[in-house]
């Protein structure tokens, strides 16, 4: 057997499962958009709808906002851990990266015990405070999920950069921020547009959070999930699946292209 | 066993030509070199022979008569020692030394002899056991030799073994491994742009420049009968003297220098060890800067030949900069060589 | 200097709080008796139980389905790594790109897809397999990277040049020299796939059917429909699945980094 026909081979489970299972689905979700009665005109429809129009808008908001959060509160943290070591850092780094497996889920709960109705910030304050089921939940929601995503993919950069750097630096007279504004920051550019990726990605397809917040507001995978299970409007789902695919999907190839590297969301 | 190479050339997929058409035949348990400068393709060569890379169209390569250009390399039964040794570093050293003899199907009781019997050899005893990544370079470098060797290859290949040590190490084992192939007796080819190590490991050294074989031979023979002038300059460091050759002397500028015999038309070269300080010598020189080498003084000089000369002069003093001296150089040490290089 | 310090710290610490209060108050609450009355109503491991005979059931498919999920990754991105390791090029991007498209399509999406395809294959539709699919799509993408990843640290080439000068074949090749040693990676990635399996919600609530709900659909469910205390008790069994493996697919995944530095 040669070994350009074994090299094949091995690739042979790998494309008949993508084939099966990814490309002739996709294909499909293409297609069946069109398939309903307005045929390609669906995705015309979405831009005449505004509740589409504004879930749209509305989850590439709050999907904006809880990136820049999570890269300010991230970086800073990645930052103090990176360059300081204390009893108790590698604690508050296990901490930080903790949610890192929750599912969606699990982090709706987790607000909901926060600043739900029997939630935390309820009982410890006067008066009624529930913020869980307002976009505001949803946007603390989606920073708990960020933030651990944010940080690893940060801290592995921070300590791939040259301490030398930093000292140069120092000794040419910058001061401490300056050194971080001119070398660290820059350095860590093409980290943060990757981590800024992922974690609006992940923010735009999120759809555990805002299924257990039950909230008020209308992100897109919700809009989804109701036009396919409650309407069974299968069309209008497939094609706003296909606008939410696209939009994402173009945004991490767009950020890819800007950092150079390569980027993957996951959650 | 015989190795025979027929007009066997590469030119990789993206047009390089790394190999003239070149033929060439290693007798049985013959030590072979080859030698030459970075990219002439020896690499390219040694994995021919390997199967490693097919050779063009035209080219073939047989084992004592038998053809094997088509031979895929796991059915060649050849051993070969890389250059980065590339020891499997999920087997320990037993583990390594037995692989081939595992592949050719051996039975348990066997390998596990001849394993011993390899480890003796390349005196591996102590680290028998351990992993890989737990030994020396020159440690490395031996379980490599005793990897390819175990299955008793038809041909030993070796791309430079030695050029991942340091210098002190690979002057000590040089002998070593030059004792060890002899021991062995198996046929083997020796990648090296070093010219000290061709010297002394093989019984034949090759020279090669981009992609051709200039010159085989045993090393003396290279050395003191160059065929051109990149194999002098190769072997031996021979430096151009310039002037111009008339029947059985050599006129520069003024300064008359006698050759062994006549070579009209042809130009001189000498070696660093053969030019000597001396007061009666024919040929005028400045000199430009000493350096101090423990055994000798290597001397710059300049003469109105082309390029500067260096001469190794062996003494208790030597000459300061700025200073005129004369040299004499024998006429036996004064290579003639074809003009065109 | 002193005060940067001092609200880096602040601020890292305050993250740490968000993220950690939540996750105690869901412990303490599915170990209290009552989580209205507080603490004082003792500790119990009631809600625990209770939760063990409502969702075991749930708990033991997803163990399995990562389980599967595993060999099944294992088995079609270790190969498939391989031999875009070997033909690094233009290519084999493309291929890696295209199969970790189900990290940029959110799941949803991606379970829409499926549903429209094979939805109406009764008996695939409503068999595990059909979740496991999900599983592995989702997943795949993080062991073909992990095993890449170390296959590309390691001198691939010359490890089998030398197997094949000594008498390999390119199976005897795979199995000797290149599945050790992309063992690694291997490691990591299957942790990943495992504990990425356990918690994959996205895609299973569309593909589950109500006989085969696995841990993270039970949990939405009970978050809907049970107290807080059982609630916040089949939580902490979910943590407790899934925190060890998280430390483990760490260490694992920087001591692949590390090996290969
Ligand atoms: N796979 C390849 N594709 C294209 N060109 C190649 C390839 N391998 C080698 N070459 C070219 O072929 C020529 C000979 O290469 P080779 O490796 O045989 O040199 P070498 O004599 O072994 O040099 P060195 O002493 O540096 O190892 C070089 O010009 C090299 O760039
Ligand atoms: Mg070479």
């Amino acid at each position: 057997m040669s070994i350009r026909f074994f090299s094949l081979a091995c690739l042979l489970p790998l494309a008949s499962f993508t084939l099966a299972f990814l490309a002739l689905p996709l294909t499909r979700l293409v297609l069946g958009a069109a398939s309903g009665d307005d045929g390609w005109g669906v995705y015309w429809q979405i831009l005449q709808t505004p509740r589409y129009i504004s879930a749209l808008l509305q989850t590439i908001w709050i999907s904006a906002t809880v990136t820049v959060a999570a890269l300010a509160i991230s970086t800073t943290a990645a930052l103090f851990l990176q360059r300081n070591r204390f009893p108790g850092r590698s604690l508050l780094l296990s901490v930080l990266t903790l949610p890192l497996a929750f599912p969606g889920v699990v982090v709706g709960f987790m607000i909901i015990l926060l600043a739900g109705r029997q939630g935390l910030v309820n009982q410890l304050t006067p008066g009624h405070t529930v913020f869980a089921y307002s976009s505001f939940g949803l946007f603390l929601g989606y920073l708990y999920f960020s933030i651990p995503r944010v940080l690893l993919t940060v801290m592995a950069a921070a300590e791939k950069i040259d301490p030398a750097l930093e000292e140069a630096a120092r000794t040419l007279g910058a001061p401490a921020w300056r050194v971080t504004w001119d070398v660290l920051l820059p350095a860590l550019r093409p980290a943060l547009i990757a981590a800024g990726a992922i974690a609006f990605a992940t923010a735009m397809g999120a759809f555990g959070t805002a299924f257990t917040l039950a909230t008020d507001i209308d992100v897109l995978p919700m809009v989804i999930y109701t036009e396919f299970t409650l309407s069974a409007n299968f069309a209008m789902a497939s094609a706003l699946s296909v606008v939410l695919g696209l939009v994402t999907w173009g945004l991490l190839l767009t950020a890819r292209s800007l950092s150079g590297g390569t980027i993957a969301a996951g959650g | 066993m015989t190795l025979t190479l027929s007009k066997v050339a590469k030119t990789f997929p993206d047009g390089t030509r790394a190999l003239n058409p070149t033929s060439l035949e290693i007798a049985e348990g013959e030590i072979l070199s080859l030698l030459g400068p970075s990219g002439c393709g020896k690499t390219t060569l040694l994995r021919i022979i390997a199967g490693l890379e097919s050779a063009d169209a035209g080219g073939t390569l047989s084992f004592n008569g038998e053809d094997v250009t088509r031979l895929p390399v796991e059915r060649r039964k050849i051993g070969m020692v890389f250059q980065n040794y590339a020891l499997f570093p999920n087997m320990s050293v037993r583990g390594n030394i037995g692989y081939g003899l595992k592949m050719a199907g051996l039975p348990r009781a066997a390998i596990a002899a001849r394993v011993a019997e390899v480890v003796a050899l390349c005196r591996l005893e102590p680290y028998a056991d351990r992993a890989i990544t737990a030994l020396s370079g020159g440690q490395r470098q031996r379980v490599a030799l005793a990897r390819a060797v175990a299955p008793r290859p038809r041909v030993l290949l070796l791309d430079e073994p030695l050029s991942a040590l340091d210098a002190a190490l690979r002057t000590d084992l040089r002998d070593e491994l030059a004792e060890l192939l002899r021991a062995v007796g198996t046929t083997a080819v020796f990648v090296t742009h070093d010219q000290d190590e061709a010297m002394a490991i093989a019984d034949r050294v090759a020279v090669m420049s981009m992609g051709n074989m200039l010159q085989i031979g045993a090393p003396e023979a290279l050395y003191r009968r160059p065929a051109d002038a990149f194999v002098a300059r190769f072997v031996g460091n021979a430096m151009p003297l310039g002037g111009r050759i008339e029947g059985d002397r050599l006129l520069i500028d003024g300064a008359v220098l006698p050759l062994a015999q006549p070579a009209h038309g042809t130009t001189a070269w000498v070696r660093g060890e053969d030019i000597a300080l001396d007061d009666a010598g024919p040929l005028p020189a400045t000199v430009d800067a000493v350096t101090f080498l423990g055994t000798h003084y290597r001397i710059k000089l300049t003469t109105t030949g082309p390029a500067p000369l260096f001469s190794l002069h062996h003494g208790h003093s030597a000459p300061r900069p700025g200073d005129t001296v004369r040299l004499s150089i024998p006429p036996h040490a004064i290579l003639t060589l074809p003009a065109a290089a | 200097m002193r005060i940067a310090k001092a609200l880096q710290l602040t601020l890292t610490l305050l993250a740490c709080a968000f993220l950690l209060v939540p996750t105690i108050q869901s412990v303490l609450a599915g170990v209290t008796a009552n989580y209205f009355r507080g603490l004082s109503s003792g500790l119990t491991l009631k809600w625990v139980a209770e939760v063990w005979s409502l969702y075991s059931g749930s708990i033991f498919l997803s163990i399995g389905l990562a389980l599967a999920c595993l060999v099944v990754t294992t088995l079609i991105g270790v190969p498939a790594a391989y031999a875009l390791a070997r033909r690094p090029g233009r290519g084999s991007r493309v291929i890696e790109e295209f199969v970790s498209l189900p990290l940029a399509i959110p799941g949803l999406a991606l379970a829409l897809a499926l549903l429209q395809l094979y939805g109406s294959l009764q008996g695939f539709r409503a068999h595990w397999s059909f979740i496991l699919v999900g599983h592995v799509l989702y997943t795949l993408p993080f062991m073909l990277r992990a095993v890449l990843a170390v296959l590309a640290a390691i001198d691939l080439r010359s490890l089998e040049e030398s197997a094949a000068t000594l008498g390999a074949g390119p199976w005897r090749r795979f199995i000797d020299v290149v599945v050790p040693n992309a063992l690694p990676g291997v490691l990591a990635g299957g942790l990943t796939v495992v504990t990425l399996s356990i918690g994959e919600f996205n895609l299973t609530w569309m593909l589950h059917t109500p006989f085969l709900k696995t841990l993270p659909v039970g949990l939405a469910d009970s978050y809907a429909s049970m107290r807080l205390e059982i609630a916040s008790a089949y939580t902490l069994v979910f943590f407790v699945m899934i925190v060890p493996l998280l430390m483990a697919m760490q260490w694992a995944s920087s001591r692949a980094q590390r090996m290969f530095r």
